[in-house]
C-alpha cells in the first residue's frame, strides 16, 4: 500500500511544509469569489437576510418586543408567515458549508491538475491546508458582510445603534455561526478527499447534515431511554435520563449552533439544558445575564465547534496523505 | 566524469502482489534525450513518479540531480519540469493566469513571473491566445500550454510523459524542434512515448521497459545490433542472376540476404557494407541499377523484440 507521505519521511523532511500555502489560498479565494455557485448561495442569504430582517424591524417598530437589546431581537423575531433569520442561519450555513469544499480535492483529480501542481515545489499539506483557508476565508467573508448588512439594516430601520453589549454578542454569535459552518465545509472537504466524484461527496454530506437535522434528535431520546430506563417515581433518574438525551443530542453541530443562537442573542437566558428549581435560587428570573457570562455559558459550544472542524479536517489530511497522485 | 542527471539503482515499486516496477537500473547523463518504451503498464508512469517523489519507491534509490527526492523534495521539484500525461488546466482561467499559479508555486512572483509567462508562452507559441480561458483551448493548444508551464520554472530536466499523444502530424513536427532547442540550451529530457518513429527521431538513447524490467537501453543503432541482428539494411536492385545470391552472402560481417523478386536484394549487415555490396554485385558479373540502405527503424526493433518475447514465452 501507499506510504503516508508526511509519516515515513517525519522530521526529516526539507524546508517548511507550508511552502506555497499562500498562492493556493490567493488562488483558491479568487475562484470562490468569482464562481457562480457562491454567487447564488450568497444571493440566496442576502435575500433572506433582508426579507427576515425587514419584518423582523416592522414588528419590533409596532412595538412587540419590548425596548431592550432591540437589535439582538431583530435576529430572533419571526413575523407570519416567515421564520426569524437564525432559523434561516441553520439551514443555509451548512448549505453554504458544504457548496464551498464538495469539489475541492476530487475537482483536482477530476481536471487533473493534481499530479501537476504537487509536481511543483510544495507539499500537499500546503495545498489541503491552503483550499481549507480559503474556503473558512469566503465562509467568514460572506457571514461577515451578511453581519455588516444587518448592523446597517437594524440602524436605518430601527433608528437607534446597537449597544456595546449587543455589539459584543452578535460578533460571538457571527463567530460561532462561521466554525457552524466550519464543521459542515471540513466534512465536505473530507468526503471530497474520500469520494472521487463531487456529486457523491455533495450527496453524502448533504445525507449526514439532514440525519443530524432529521433524525438525530428522535434518535438521542430513543437512546437514552433505552440506556438509562426510568422505573416509575424515580425523579433522580428521570434527571439522568434527560441529562444523557441532551449530551447525546449535543453531538449533532444543529443542537450547539441553536444553543448558542438561544444564549447569545436571548440575554435572559441563564442556563442550557435542565435547570432545576434549586439552582434557580439565587437568580432573578428575567434578568438579562452580561454578555461575558453568555460567552462562558456557551463556551463549550464554540470550543466544540472549532475542535470538529479541526478533527474533520485532520482526517482529510491523514487521508489526503495516503493517496495515489496518477492523475 | 560528470554526476548522471538521473540515476536508479534497484528501484523497485510494489503494489500489494503486483511488481509495477522491478529492479530497474537506469542512467540520464546530462543533456542527453533520453526515451522510454514500452507497452501499457511496463511501468513507464510509475518510474516517473518515483523520480519525482510523487509516489515512494518499494525498496532501491533514486537520485534527481544528485538528489534524493523522497527527502529533498522540494529541490528536486523545482529543477524538474513533468508534463504528465493528459495533463489537465483549470478551464475557467485563462492560459496567463494558468501560468502565473504555477509560477506563484514556484515562488517566481512580480515581473520576473510576467517575463517568463511571456517568455513561455512565445516559446509554445501561444502568445496570442493568451488571454482566452483554456476551456475553449483545442486538444494541441493545451499541449502546449503543459509545455509552457514546465518552462516557466526553468527547469534543468524535463520529465514527459506521452507528450505527443494529441498533436497532429504538423504540431509533432513543431514539438520535436523545440524539444532539440530545449536540449541545445543544456536541458535534459527524458519522455515516454509509444510513437516509436518520434521518439527515435529526437532521442539520443532509449530504454525499452517490459513488465516492470528495463529490458534493452542503448542508441538506437546499439538496440537494432543486438534485437535485429544487422544494424544496417541495405537494399539493392541488380541484374545478374542467382550468382549475385551467392556472392553478397560470401560477404563479412552480413547476417541475411532476402530477394524480393528477379532484381531486388534485402541485405541485412552488422555494418555499412555499401561499398563492398556494389563491388560484389559488378565483381560477379552483375548489373547494378538502384543502391540504397536505410537506417534500421525503432518500430522495427520494438515488434521483433515482442515478438521473440511472445515465442519464449509460448515455448
Ligand atoms: N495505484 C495502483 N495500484 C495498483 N496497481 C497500479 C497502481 N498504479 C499502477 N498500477 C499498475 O502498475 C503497472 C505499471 O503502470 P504504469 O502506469 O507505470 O504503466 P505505463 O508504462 O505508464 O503504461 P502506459 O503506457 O499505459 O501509460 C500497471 O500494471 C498498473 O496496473
Ligand atoms: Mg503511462
Amino acid at each position: 500500500m501507499q506510504q503516508p507521505e508526511a509519516l515515513t519521511r517525519g522530521r526529516q523532511r526539507e524546508g517548511s511544509p507550508w511552502t506555497g500555502l499562500w498562492a493556493v489560498v490567493a488562488k483558491e479565494m479568487a475562484d470562490y469569489l468569482t464562481s457562480v455557485r457562491m454567487l447564488i448561495l450568497e444571493a440566496l442569504i442576502v435575500l433572506t437576510a433582508a426579507g427576515t430582517i425587514y419584518a423582523a424591524s416592522q414588528s419590533l417598530r409596532d412595538g412587540f418586543g419590548g425596548d431592550t437589546f432591540l437589535f439582538l431581537k431583530l435576529f430572533t423575531t419571526a413575523r407570519e408567515p416567515l421564520p426569524a433569520f437564525v432559523g434561516f442561519l441553520g439551514l443555509l450555513v451548512p448549505l453554504l458549508g458544504i457548496a464551498l469544499a464538495f469539489d475541492s480535492v476530487n475537482g483536482e483529480f477530476n481536471q487533473r491538475t493534481i499530479s501537476k501542481v504537487l509536481a511543483q515545489p510544495i507539499y500537499r499539506d500546503a495545498l489541503l491546508f491552503g483550499k481549507f483557508l480559503a474556503a473558512l476565508g469566503a465562509l467568514a467573508l460572506t457571514l461577515t458582510s451578511i453581519w455588516l448588512l444587518i448592523v446597517g439594516m437594524g440602524l436605518l430601520r430601527l433608528g437607534v445603534p446597537p449597544t456595546g453589549e449587543e455589539v459584543v454578542r452578535s460578533l460571538w454569535f457571527l463567530l460561532v455561526t462561521i466554525f457552524y459552518g466550519g464543521v459542515w465545509m471540513a466534512l465536505a472537504m473530507l468526503f471530497s478527499i474520500v469520494f472521487r466524484q463531487p456529486a457523491t461527496a455533495a450527496l453524502a454530506s448533504l445525507a449526514v447534515w439532514l440525519f443530524f437535522t432529521a433524525f438525530w434528535g428522535i434518535i438521542a431520546s430513543l437512546l437514552a431511554q433505552l440506556l438509562r430506563p426510568v422505573p416509575p417515581g424515580d425523579p433522580l433518574a428521570l434527571i439522568d435520563q434527560v441529562q444523557l438525551e441532551l449530551a447525546l443530542a449535543r453531538i449533532s453541530p444543529n443542537t450547539l449552533f441553536t444553543e448558542v443562537a438561544l444564549a447569545t442573542l436571548n440575554p435572559t437566558v441563564r442556563s442550557l439544558g435542565l435547570v432545576l428549581p434549586i439552582q434557580l435560587h439565587n437568580a432573578v428570573l428575567g434578568t438579562p445575564l452580561p454578555a461575558t457570562q453568555s460567552m462562558l455559558l456557551t463556551w463549550p459550544h464554540a470550543t466544540g465547534l472549532i475542535a470538529a472542524t479541526i478533527v474533520l479536517f485532520a482526517l482529510g489530511y491523514v487521508l489526503f496523505q495516503r493517496q495515489e497522485i496518477r492523475a | 566524469m560528470e554526476e548522471p542527471v538521473v540515476e536508479c539503482r534497484n528501484l523497485t515499486k510494489q503494489y500489494g502482489s503486483l511488481v509495477a516496477v522491478d529492479h530497474l537500473n537506469l542512467t540520464v547523463r546530462k543533456g542527453e534525450i533520453f526515451g522510454l518504451l514500452g507497452p501499457n503498464g511496463a511501468g513507464k508512469t510509475t518510474t516517473i513518479l518515483m523520480l519525482l517523489g510523487l509516489t515512494e519507491p518499494t525498496s532501491g534509490s533514486v537520485r534527481v540531480l544528485g538528489l534524493d527526492p523522497a527527502r529533498q523534495p522540494l529541490s528536486v521539484k523545482s529543477r524538474v519540469g513533468y508534463l504528465p500525461d493528459q495533463v489537465g488546466f483549470y478551464d475557467g482561467l485563462t492560459a496567463r493566469e494558468n501560468l502565473s499559479y504555477i509560477a506563484k508555486l514556484n515562488g517566481i512572483r512580480g515581473k520576473e513571473m510576467q517575463d517568463r509567462i511571456r517568455a513561455a508562452l512565445d516559446q509554445v507559441g501561444l502568445s496570442d491566445v493568451a488571454d482566452r480561458p483554456v476551456r475553449t483551448f483545442s486538444r494541441g493548444m493545451r499541449q502546449r500550454l503543459g509545455v509552457a508551464e514546465v518552462l516557466i520554472k526553468r527547469p534543468q530536466l524535463i520529465i514527459m510523459d506521452e507528450p505527443t499523444l494529441a498533436l497532429d502530424p504538423e504540431a509533432v513536427r513543431e514539438f520535436l524542434d523545440l524539444i532539440r532547442r530545449l536540449k541545445a540550451d543544456g536541458i535534459t529530457i527524458m519522455l515516454s512515448s509509444h510513437l516509436l518513429h518520434q521518439v527515435q527521431a529526437v532521442c539520443d538513447r532509449v530504454g525499452l521497459f517490459h513488465k516492470g524490467r528495463m529490458v534493452l537501453e542503448g542508441t538506437v543503432s546499439d538496440l537494432a545490433q543486438r534485437v535485429l541482428g544487422g544494424a544496417y539494411r541495405i537494399h539493392v536492385e541488380a541484374d545478374g542472376g542467382t550468382a549475385l545470391d551467392e556472392a553478397l552472402r560470401r560477404l563479412p560481417d552480413v547476417v541475411q540476404v532476402t530477394r524480393d523478386g528477379a532484381q531486388t536484394y534485402h541485405i541485412e549487415a552488422r555494418s555499412d557494407l555499401r561499398a563492398d555490396v556494389a563491388r560484389a554485385i559488378v565483381e560477379a558479373g552483375g548489373r547494378l541499377l538502384a543502391l540504397s540502405s536505410d537506417v534500421p527503424r525503432l518500430d522495427e526493433v520494438y515488434t521483433r523484440y515482442f515478438q521473440k518475447e511472445a515465442t519464449y514465452a509460448a515455448a
